[in-house]
């Protein structure tokens, strides 16, 4: 179960919300064999990665850092990186347990990356396009100012160079340690979107496991196509909130991916493997 | 519609104190009768002394660092009715008195903790938006409804008139009285709220009409019907078709900014915050619960969120800081009220001289701004 994430965006002012726990990121341990959190078997770690991270027995998508994303989807090569060195300045001076100043440190070291996502010019199946890849590894793949900077220059590049954008989601909302900065950065991102699409681009929205709060409630749910990789956790509110709020059990499968399906809100779910044949199809009926 | 802000009626604080301590007991009385505890005193008498001094009556029970205010305010009401009772004259007593209150409250709100600050914009006599629409909008006409679901009464829209100009008005409505607090969710929206406020903008861009939003509100609803109905989406889709819309757009922050369900209905040309108001991107509590597991250091997280407005003017995510008159607005709607409406009066006539694809711009560039301070290259 993925517990470990968060939504900053939800909570009535009574009832604490879920969010980052830092230490508790990667899901995958070290060691030859791992255990599958969806079929609960032992499986043979390399025959897991040479299947794009997914359980050789029962197919659970395993998550995955932005610099493996970009290395999957685009073709072997061709990423060139924008913005790598934009980094976040704690303008709050945000001090909780622990200081924020310390948690990017740390979560730059952990990620190898300077903030939460990365953006560049690739090409998917020889198809020029604007990829974005967030990582949950830095801060739960949260957006402060930083993410949502480097997503909005992407937009911006796509439209003057009238790119598609793809933007793979993975992030548990806006960063509660930049405050209503990172509010802003959702209605920055969906300003930009909004003069994207005037342009007639493309925007193809992937949502990869999980994809709450902010993110959801900003860019992530304005795709022309949105797709969504198999049992992702979608949403707004973190379940625990909700659970808290109505008193009741929720329903079974409640935020997954085949829920938003059910309810409409996703255009189909996409494996991983067919991810990059699917994008590359989008693109060349949208004549792109 | 019943008025809610009567000129000339009084609420003995008495009154005021059994009504809330009776809780839904209140309910006996017809629904919008209980909006009227709100104000303090006679319109004309607030009106007045939100210049000199704070009203002497007590607002409801208080809030814990109201209380040596609300002390003195029961001395100085004892004292005037000892003076009428026993024909003594306390004239220079109660100046005296008065002139200390004046100077306690002063004191007591220019020092407010940011904690402090989310209380008092949780006031339970707070106005909220439909007591400024009462107060400030002239021939308001209510348009429900998102011809999609259903009605969410947690956000009221229609037309009217402010300070002469035409417009839609968008705002959260919380619910002052137990019955009414229920029916909107605390102020919690859903889905159908955020899509019935874009389908008014958007009759409003149509037609020329400015858009004023008045937001207030905890956060939107986090329930399984919620997301059931895009939420999350509904938000999105107002975030983006408000950067766009082709009319002014004004945003004040009149009581809780409670994240993202605060800022779908908070993009706009201006965005400004009463005083005593707070906007962040999660509650305190919320914020709590994830850093120190639970609500007890809400007050911590409330200062490290930064959330008060004039943290929120330095950080430049508000345009404008709208002062209250002294000891908040739950003391003198009207003067809270008359602020608001020089505020929407001065920016509309702004925003109006400017042709659409100018003021488009500008609104572009004023949020592409947010965060260049928070980030640097680098090296
Ligand atoms: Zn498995």
């Amino acid at each position: 179960m993925i517990q470990n994430f968060t939504t900053t965006m939800t909570a009535p002012a009574s009832r604490p919300a879920r969010f980052v726990r830092p230490h508790r990121h990667v899901d995958v341990p070290e060691g030859l064999w791992l255990n599958c959190p969806g079929c609960n078997q032992i499986i043979y770690r390399k025959q897991m990665e040479e299947r794009l991270h997914t359980c050789p027995l029962c197919r659970h998508h395993f998550r995955i850092s932005a610099r493996q994303r970009v290395n999957m989807l685009g073709d072997p090569g061709t990423f060139e990186e924008m913005d790598a060195d934009l980094i976040a300045t704690d303008i709050l001076a945000f001090h909780a347990r622990k200081s924020y100043h310390e948690q990017l440190q740390e979560a730059r070291k952990t990620s190898q990356i300077n903030d939460g996502v990365l953006t560049g010019r690739t090409f998917i199946k020889g198809r020029a396009v604007l990829l974005v890849a967030m990582d949950f590894q830095f801060l739960a793949g949260s957006m402060g100012a930083v993410v949502g900077e480097k997503i909005t220059r992407g937009m911006e590049r796509a439209t003057r160079e009238n790119l598609p954008l793809v933007i793979v989601s993975c992030s548990g909302g806006a960063r509660m340690q930049e405050g209503a900065i990172s509010l802003m950065q959702m209605a920055k991102t969906a300003a930009a979107l909004g003069r994207f699409h005037r342009a007639g681009g493309l925007f193809i929205s992937v949502l990869a496991d999980p994809t709450t709060g902010g993110t959801t409630a900003s860019f992530a749910m304005l795709g022309d196509f949105i797709f969504a990789e198999p049992k992702a956790m979608v949403g707004f509110a973190g379940p625990r909130t909700i659970a808290n709020t109505i008193k009741m059990e929720l329903p079974e499968g409640f935020q997954r991916a085949e829920f938003l399906l059910k309810k409409g809100f996703v255009d189909r779910i996409v494996p991983r493997d067919e991810l990059r044949s699917t994008l590359a199809r989008c693109i060349d009926y949208c004549g792109k | 519609m019943a008025k809610r802000f009567i000129h000339g009626k009084t609420n003995p604080s008495s009154t005021v104190r059994r009504r809330r301590g009776a809780g839904v007991g209140a309910g006996a009385k017809p629904e919008r009768m209980n909006r009227s505890i709100a104000p303090t005193a006679p319109a004309a008498v607030v009106r007045e002394s939100a210049k000199v001094a704070p009203s002497a009556r007590p607002v409801g029970m208080g809030l814990a660092f109201e209380q040596p205010i609300l002390k003195l305010e029961r001395q100085i009401n004892e004292l005037i009715a000892l003076q009428e009772q026993k024909g003594i004259d306390y004239g220079s007593e109660i100046t005296q008195l008065r002139g200390n209150l004046a100077a306690l409250v002063k004191k007591t709100y220019d020092h407010l903790s940011a904690w402090e600050t989310v209380q008092v914009a949780r006031h339970p006599a707070r106005p909220q938006t439909r007591d400024y629409i009462e107060m400030i909008v002239k021939d308001f006409e209510e348009l429900h409804g998102d011809r999609r679901f259903a009605d969410d009464p947690a956000v009221v829209t229609g037309t009217g008139r402010i300070a002469g100009h035409k417009i839609m008005l968008v705002g959260h409505q919380k619910g002052r009285d137990t019955k009414e607090k229920i029916t909107c969710n605390f102020g919690c929206a859903h889905p159908e709220g955020y899509r019935k406020a874009l389908l008014k903008m958007q009759l409003a861009a149509k037609f020329g009409l400015p858009v004023v939003s008045l937001i207030d509100t905890p956060g939107a609803y986090p329930g399984v019907g919620s997301e059931e109905r895009g939420i999350a989406e509904a938000i999105a889709v107002n975030l983006r078709e408000m950067s766009q819309l082709a009319t002014p757009v004004v945003c004040v922050v009149i009581g809780e900014g409670g994240s993202g369900g605060a800022l779908g209905l908070g993009v706009g040309d201006r965005l400004a915050i009463m005083q005593f108001a707070w906007y962040s991107v999660i509650s305190p509590e919320g914020c709590s619960g994830i850093l120190w597991k639970g609500s007890e250091n809400a007050a911590d997280a409330a200062e490290a969120l930064k959330l008060t407005s004039s943290r929120l003017e330095q950080l430049g995510v508000v345009d404008e800081v709208i002062s209250e008159p002294l000891g908040g607005a739950h003391r003198h709607p009207r003067g809270a009220a008359e602020a608001v409406e020089r505020y929407i009066d001065r920016t509309l006539r702004r925003l109006k001289a400017l042709p659409i694809p100018e003021l488009l711009e500008q609104r572009y560039q004023r949020l592409r701004r947010q965060g260049e301070a928070a980030l640097q290259e680098q090296g």
